[in-house]
């Protein structure tokens, strides 16, 4: 890890001021941001730690959503009454990735800005255009089983890693940010963004804006949802591919559905032309194939990750499938039925 | 403006920290890059919490702070200014092993012994957090512990053994 210089901030707008120079990282959890740094591949000249700041609430909205502060632990919010109760996909998303003690240290904030698992863009031995613009992506031909088949470019194929983004994804949430220009929000679809020629640019947020909440909106789909992740082991794994799926039903039809996948793609990919080919059909394995295969319309395969469109067509239609009979995936035990 | 990351640190040198080890408070002065796990172990010598990948990946640097359990390895020890931090070395009372150390002795939950102090930490955090109950539950959320000698089997035992311990006694009183 290289030297830093640590400040301890007091306020939003010093948090912000001090992140817009773009030598300085924050750090709230820092379960992913020291673990980039004792691999060299963030060598911050400032670390801002922002865990004193009071963003730990989560908040009825007069909208009658959830208004999630940045820095709730992700085990507190998976847990919390009102988001298992209103919102169990999120809590579901959540308990599927990392461990319980991953979980007590990161935050909401962090866990939307942590950066790709890409194994060459953590071995600094190697290029990669995300970590060093410019030097090229050996990911595409080389080992590529982990990365992503749809929104990819030839200069970047890495995935977002994230499960709980994949649920906000679905809930069409939105964040809530405040940099040294003001407060703004950004939909949840366009937070994270694709790798194109940019691939070191993982999101929309601009120099010194610091996530403060994350908005969940009032339909919560608490009745029909499910959190599908397979991965090569059951536990304590990243998705090779998951579903969160989100349904709203009248007398066996689809009335509206929702659709995210993670580990296929830079970030949660959601698809809105496919959930709309849901609407008014039967909620049938008929007519979630026609669906998943509108998602995966364009995906696209490279050497040692092929496999994944056809998990990825199989997963889609299972989760729809368990969203639809309310009989959710349990993160517990892991037998998919 | 930026620095050099290889050059010297701008702020000079040593923060303070007051932190509670084990019921005992220190003051201490801690470099910004030292990281939980090398103060208790390299400058502390707090030896039992054990270094594995250093990564957040397995679990053997599980402490408790502030009674929830965290991967000591992928912690700022800068930022944990005020907190109480709870080692292997803090669980035993008066001479008496902790219930759940006694339990690992009990079951053999351990070969080499190497995970065993995260192990014993990360399932006295579990029980603090009160949502396992069926030996499932336990597996799933002693997941964040990984095991290379493949002691898991004993390891739930021993957890359950204590678990049915806390329910009788709450059921009697
Ligand atoms: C072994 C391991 C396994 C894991 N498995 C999974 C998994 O299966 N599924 C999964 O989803 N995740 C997994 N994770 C990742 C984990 O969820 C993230 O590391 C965590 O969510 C990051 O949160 P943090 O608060 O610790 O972030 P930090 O490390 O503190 O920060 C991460 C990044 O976010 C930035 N940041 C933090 N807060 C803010 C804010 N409020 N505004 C702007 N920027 C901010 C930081 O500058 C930094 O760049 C795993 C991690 C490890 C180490
Ligand atoms: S896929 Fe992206 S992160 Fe991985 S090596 Fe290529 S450019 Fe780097
Ligand atoms: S040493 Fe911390 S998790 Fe492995
Ligand atoms: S007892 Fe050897 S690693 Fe667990």
């Amino acid at each position: 890890m290289n030297n830093f210089e640590y400040l301890r901030a007091e306020s939003l707008g010093q948090a912000a001021a001090a992140a817009a120079d773009p030598a300085t990282k924050i750090i709230a959890g820092g379960t992913n941001l020291l673990d980039l740094m004792k691999y060299n591949v963030e060598r911050p000249s400032r670390v801002v730690d922002i865990t004193r700041l009071p963003l730990k609430d989560i908040a009825e909205t007069e909208a009658g959503g959830l208004r999630i502060g940045a820095l709730v632990p992700n085990s507190d919010l998976a847990y919390d009454e009102r988001i298992k109760a209103r919102y169990p996909l999120l809590s579901s998303a959540i308990l599927a990735g990392a461990s319980p003690q991953l979980r007590n240290s990161a935050s909401t904030g962090g866990n939307l800005l942590q950066r790709t698992r890409c194994y060459y863009f953590y071995d600094t031995a190697t290029p990669c255009n995300k970590r060093e613009p410019g030097t090229g992506c050996p990911a595409v031909h080389g080992q590529n089983r982990i990365h992503a088949i749809l929104g990819t470019s030839q200069h970047c194929i890495a995935t977002h890693p994230s499960d709980m983004c994949v649920a906000l994804a679905a809930l069409a949430a939105t964040v809530h940010v405040t940099g040294p220009n003001g407060s703004r929000d950004i939909a949840f679809g366009d937070f994270h963004r694709l790798p194109g020629d940019a691939p070191e640019i993982d999101t929309t947020l601009r120099p010194g804006e610091i996530v403060t909440a994350v908005e969940l909106p009032p339909e919560g789909f608490a009745a029909n949802h499910t959190y599908l992740k397979l991965r090569d082991r059951l536990s304590y794994a990243f998705a090779l591919v998951s579903v969160a799926a989100a349904l709203r039903q009248e007398g066996g039809r689809v009335v509206e559905a929702r659709l995210a996948l993670g580990g296929v793609a830079h970030k949660p990919w959601r698809d809105e032309a496919a959930e709309a080919m849901l609407a008014g059909k039967p909620a049938s394995p008929e007519s979630f194939a026609a669906a998943a295969d509108h998602l995966l319309r364009d995906a696209k395969g490279h050497e040692h990750n092929a496999f994944k469109i056809e998990l990825a067509r199989r997963a889609i239609v299972r989760a729809l499938g368990q969203a639809a009979a309310g009989t959710p995936q349990s993160q517990t035990d892991k037998r998919i039925r | 403006m930026p620095t050099d990351p290889d050059g010297p640190p701008r702020s000079a040198g040593k923060l303070a920290l007051t932190i509670t080890i084990n019921g005992e408070v220190r003051h201490l002065s801690v470099a910004p890059t030292t990281v939980l796990l090398d103060l208790l172990r390299e400058h502390l010598g707090l030896t039992g919490t054990k270094k594995g990948c250093d990564h957040g990946q397995c679990g053997a640097c599980t402490v408790l702070i502030d009674g929830r359990r965290v991967n000591s390895c992928l912690v700022l020890a800068v930022m944990k200014d005020g907190a109480e931090v709870t080692t292997i070395e803090g669980l035993a009372t008066n001479g008496r092993l902790h219930p759940m150390q006694q339990a690992f002795v009990e079951h053999d939950a351990f070969q080499c012994g190497y995970c065993t102090p995260g192990q014993i930490c990360s399932a006295v955090g579990l029980l603090g957090e009160g949502r396992a109950r069926t030996p499932d539950e336990i597996r799933e959320l002693m997941s964040g512990n990984i095991c290379r000698c493949g002691a898991y089997v004993n390891i739930v035992a021993a957890i359950e053994q204590v678990m049915g311990a806390e329910d009788s006694r709450s059921a009697a009183a």
